[in-house]
């Protein structure tokens, strides 16, 4: 061992050299921004302009206008579009994930769940709302497909991907007592995910709140057509007071989503 | 009549690779017998080829009246609860209590929907509490499996394999990742609880003096072959070099 660290002689760049791949990369990045900016004409001048708008707009905010009535049913069916989406969008992942996972399923059969997920992800939920709209007609329904679709995608995403993760060891051993594929999955991978699955549900849930607030701006139920229409009769003080309640409500899922978290766990 | 006879097994991996090249054994009865070889001779692949944990390419497994190498779906699963597996490590579920890992040994008697539930009966609570006793961790029976020692994780390994009323324990390893007292502790379960429920053991191990002094018989395996068969005492310096290979490693 002695002989060979004497003899061979090596500098930095035999370990560090940089590679003209990651050059090109940054050259490639630069050159865009620049073009990207060039092309959609963004100035100085437009966001000076925009900001003497902004602050005249924000100006009508005040005083804030809780008076009128659609503020809290607006709320109530936003609440229940998330509520009912996230069940449901939940419920209907799980599967979907279990089938899409690769340790767990042939390749044909996780390619085809894979290709249901990434489906359900390609879409922001608002575009599913539009088309869901066009199909069931306005209203809360329209919005519970939306996120249940929304819902879908992103915990069936994340379950599959935490099911890959867990350890074979374990569900080598449950399979060599002689369990059927479900009794695996319930003595040997649920308690390796369900730690994170509970985190997914509480995160989606608290994304379906706020986006419950957006779906109703294209039609599919919400408080979030009441504030399209609040923004179209220039009634700014209307539109603060809705502004600031779906901030509360916001803030109260987010500590329901702690205390279920912290109940689950 | 033999309890598992091994006829003519074969494994590759690789096709023309053979790991296992025509393995034929029968096992008795009763009692301990260890299979012993270097690393990488196909002796975990023998064990989990019996269980069908690995499939094998070709041969025979007889156990209890059936060829567990044509078996597949539910007759496979009724096999499987017959036959016990200790593993090197453990491999229990770790975010199960050490009840519910001991329990899961009746999983393949039981449906799905009572094991989501764990409406196990009184009986296997009984029996998983008195095998907890019996290897020492009653008082652990609610901790979780994770918090346990490698000694501890590994006798419930054994509580939940003897708990599926098996015809045939298999050991693949169970004392490798063990300090040298504990694994003598766990031979001595092994050894014990298989003569209490009158059941043979099969079980690869790589401490020889280990194995001498448990097994009845030994098996010495080399190059997915059976080279040695006979008693531990006939397990000379010649028979050894025949099943590991060299010889500087045996001086003195």
């Amino acid at each position: 061992m002695t002989s060979a660290t004497s003899s061979t002689t090596v500098t930095r760049a035999d370990f560090f050299a940089p590679t003209i791949g990651k050059r090109l990369a940054y050259v490639g990045v630069l050159a865009y921004v620049v073009y990207a900016a060039a092309t959609l004409g963004l100035s100085l001048e437009r966001v000076q302009a925009g900001l003497g708008h902004g602050a005249r707009f924000l100006a009508g905010f005040f005083p804030p206008n809780f008076t009128e009535t659609d503020i809290i049913p607006g709320l109530l069916e936003s609440l229940q579009i998330a509520f009912l989406s996230s069940l449901i969008g939940t419920a209907l992942a799980i599967p979907v994930a279990v089938l899409a996972a690769r340790n767990m399923m042939p390749a044909a059969v996780s390619s085809a769940a894979r290709l249901l997920i990434a489906f359900c992800r390609s879409f922001h939920p608002v575009i599913i709302a539009i088309i869901a709209v066009k199909a069931v007609g306005f209203g809360a329904l329209a919005g519970i497909i939306a996120l249940t679709f929304a819902s879908i995608g992103f915990v069936g995403k994340l379950l599959a991907e935490a099911i890959e993760e867990i350890s074979k060891k374990q569900i080598e051993a449950v399979r060599a007592t002689g369990a059927s594929f479900m009794s695996v999955i319930a003595f040997g991978v649920v308690p390796q995910v369900m730690n994170r699955f509970i985190g997914f549900v509480a995160y989606e849930t608290d994304s379906n709140l706020r986006n419950s607030t957006m779906v109703g701006v294209v039609g599919a139920g919400g408080i979030g057509g009441t504030l399209f229409s609040a923004f179209q009769r220039f009634d700014y003080a209307f539109v603060a007071g809705i502004i600031i309640c779906i901030i509360g409500l916001v803030m109260i899922g987010e500590v329901l989503q702690l205390y279920v978290k912290r109940v689950f766990r | 009549m033999s309890t598992l006879s091994i006829k003519h097994l074969v494994k590759e991996y690789v096709p023309g690779k053979p790991v296992l090249k025509d393995i034929s054994l029968d096992i008795e009865g009763r009692g301990i017998t260890a299979i012993i070889g270097p690393s990488g001779t196909g002796k975990s692949t023998l064990i989990r080829c019996v269980n069908r944990l690995i499939d094998p390419t070709a041969g025979e497994i007889w156990f209890e009246g059936k060829d567990l190498a044509k078996l597949a779906g539910q007759p496979l699963r009724e096999a499987r609860r017959r036959i016990g597996m200790v593993f090197q490590e453990y491999n229990l579920v770790e975010r199960l209590t050490v009840m519910e890992n001991v329990l899961s040994g009746r999983l393949g008697y039981m449906g799905a929907w009572a094991a989501w539930r764990r409406k196990f009966s009184d009986e296997d609570i009984q029996k998983a509490f008195s095998l907890l006793q019996r290897v020492g961790l009653a008082d652990f029976a609610n901790r979780r499996a994770d918090e346990l020692s490698g000694g501890q994780r590994q006798r419930v390994g054994i509580a939940r394999a003897v708990m599926q009323s098996p015809g045939l324990l298999l050991a693949d390893e169970p004392t490798s990742s063990l300090d040298p007292k504990t694994s003598v502790e766990i031979m001595e379960i092994m050894r014990d609880l298989a003569a209490d429920n009158n059941i043979p053991v099969m079980i690869n191990i790589h401490q020889v003096e280990l194995g001498k002094r448990y097994a009845e018989r030994i098996i010495g395996m080399s190059g997915g072959l059976v080279v040695y068969d006979g008693a531990p005492d006939g397990l000379d310096g010649e028979v050894l070099r025949k099943i590991y290979g060299g010889q500087d490693w045996l001086a003195t």
